[in-house]
């Protein structure tokens, strides 16, 4: 999957943790547990639905890697 | 006959709106059943049946607002219902029981009947020796309402409600809530704590090295659908240190205090937009770990969609709020009302401790507890904090 895709299916998810933050509008390196207001369960909802959707696992040693717009699509373009 | 009754979703509801019937005259229903949904300011409320038996005959319409306490729908108990045939339960009324009031529209007071009146409404009353009769009532149906009676105490005629703050741009919707009125529904319970309930506070920190480095290696293996938060660590813990002070578990009502019969711990969930609610995980010392986070999952799940359930609101003996990891160090919250106590976890940091008379660097909570001076004293409350850091030192037992 390309990275524009990888970012679409990102900000779908994320569309479905927080449906009132516009994702289009989010600063893709900004720490999107801000950007998106996410807490530790919303993270882990993410990472279940990455996980379910996508196939990849994603370690919670590697949750770092995804804290950014940016950093998660290269991650899971990365990975995929 | 028994009648099930718009329920008391907190100390801060004086009515609700039905919103949709989820049984009809005829059927059979058990306790713990989905009956009714019911709007308030938490949100849309799916409510429980508290017996078993036969749905007898549906005496409110959906769209109707009813005060708490107002029979919505007659049930006909296992004994006394249609014995289990094929047979459709008979559509007359039972002969043993007094006539049934007509089904719809809803029921109005008749002349004479017992005034309707609020809980918060009545406590009020009861607190300041204010006899009811008299009172005009200004809630659904006339009934008397905690406005009511505040006016009457202030000696003025009951007015419309104020609206005095100016309408602020509302939030975007999210799941139904309404934010304004949820405002309105913390302010009320929050105000009457701070009124009626001597707090104290303590503060302790407690290491979570050893919980979040046992946390690691479990969720290492595990897919994430099946991971752990430390979150629920720390629930565990609570409800398991409580069973040793059942003085901070429990409810105080007509001025004495009544230990809760088990832990429905509350957990308090920030809701989306504005606004938080904290419904019970029933029965938390009894889960696994493993099944306490699962409840966490699916509670908070179920909030943000602004589904739960009435035993749930209601239920709570003592509440856990935790500031997660994009909190502050510390939290000291405020006790909800009837419950005596609740316990503020801050953000977990890395702080330099002193460990074997050297200072290195550790992960520590802040856990503060809020408790009711009438009911507990400081010691054992410290105490029961102690407990719960010991217990968090041994992760593996939780």
């Amino acid at each position: 999957m390309s990275e524009a895709e990888m970012r679409t299916v990102l900000l779908d998810e994320l569309a479905g943790i927080a449906p009132e933050i516009d994702g289009a509008a989010a600063d893709p390196s900004g720490d999107l547990r801000e950007e998106f207001d996410i807490d530790s369960m919303d993270f882990l909802n993410l990472v279940t639905a990455l996980h379910e959707r996508l196939g990849i696992d994603i370690p919670e040693a590697d949750y770092p890697k995804l804290f950014t717009l940016d950093d998660a699509v290269a991650y899971l373009a990365g990975h995929g | 006959m028994g009648l099930f009754k718009m329920p008391s979703l907190g100390a801060d509801m004086e009515a609700g709106k039905l919103t949709e019937w989820m049984v009809k005259p005829g059927d059979r229903v058990k306790r713990g059943d989905i009956v009714a949904v019911v709007e308030t300011q938490k949100g849309a409320i799916e409510i429980e049946v508290f017996q078993d038996g036969t749905v007898q005959s549906l005496l409110i319409e959906p769209g109707a607002t009813v005060p708490v306490g107002t029979p919505m729908a007659e049930i006909a108990g296992a004994g006394e219902a249609a014995t289990p045939t094929a047979a459709p339960p008979p559509a007359v009324p039972e002969p043993t029981t007094a006539p049934s009031p007509p089904v719809a529209p809803a029921p109005v007071v008749p002349a004479g009947a017992e005034r309707r009146v609020s809980p918060a409404a009545r406590a009020l009353a009861g607190e300041r020796g204010l006899d009811l009769t008299g009172i005009a009532g200004t809630g659904p149906e006339g009934a008397i309402v905690h406005a009511d009676i505040e006016a009457a105490l202030k000696g003025a005629a009951p007015t419309t409600p104020k609206q005095s703050a100016p309408k602020q741009p509302a939030p975007k919707p999210a799941a139904g809530f309404d934010f304004g009125a949820m405002r309105t529904a913390i302010a009320a319970a929050m105000a009457r704590s701070k009124r009626e309930i001597p707090h104290y506070y303590l503060e302790h920190s407690i290491d979570m090295t050893a919980a979040l480095a046992w946390l690691g290696r479990t969720n290492e293996s595990r897919p994430p659908a099946d991971r752990l938060l430390a979150g629920a660590m720390l629930i565990k813990a609570v409800a398991i240190a409580l069973k040793r002070f059942p003085e901070f578990n429990g409810f105080y009502e007509d001025g004495q205090f009544r230990p809760g019969e088990s832990v429905h711990l509350g957990v308090a969930i920030a809701i989306r937009g504005g606004g938080l609610v904290a419904p019970a995980i029933h029965d938390t010392d009894t889960l696994s770990l493993d099944d306490v986070m699962a409840a966490l999952r699916d509670l908070t799940a179920r909030v943000r969609a602004g589904r739960f359930r009435g035993s749930e609101l209601s239920d709570p003996t003592i509440t856990v709020s935790s500031l997660g990891e994009r909190g502050v160090e510390a939290l000291y919250a405020v006790i909800y009302p009837p419950q005596v106590a609740i316990i503020g976890m801050g953000s977990i940091v890395e702080r330099p401790s002193v460990v074997d008379g050297k200072v290195a660097p550790r992960a520590v909570v802040t856990a503060t507890l809020s408790a009711d001076h009438r009911v507990s004293d400081g010691h054992r409350g410290a105490l029961l904090l102690r407990k719960i850091d010991d217990l968090l030192q041994e992760p593996e037992a939780l």
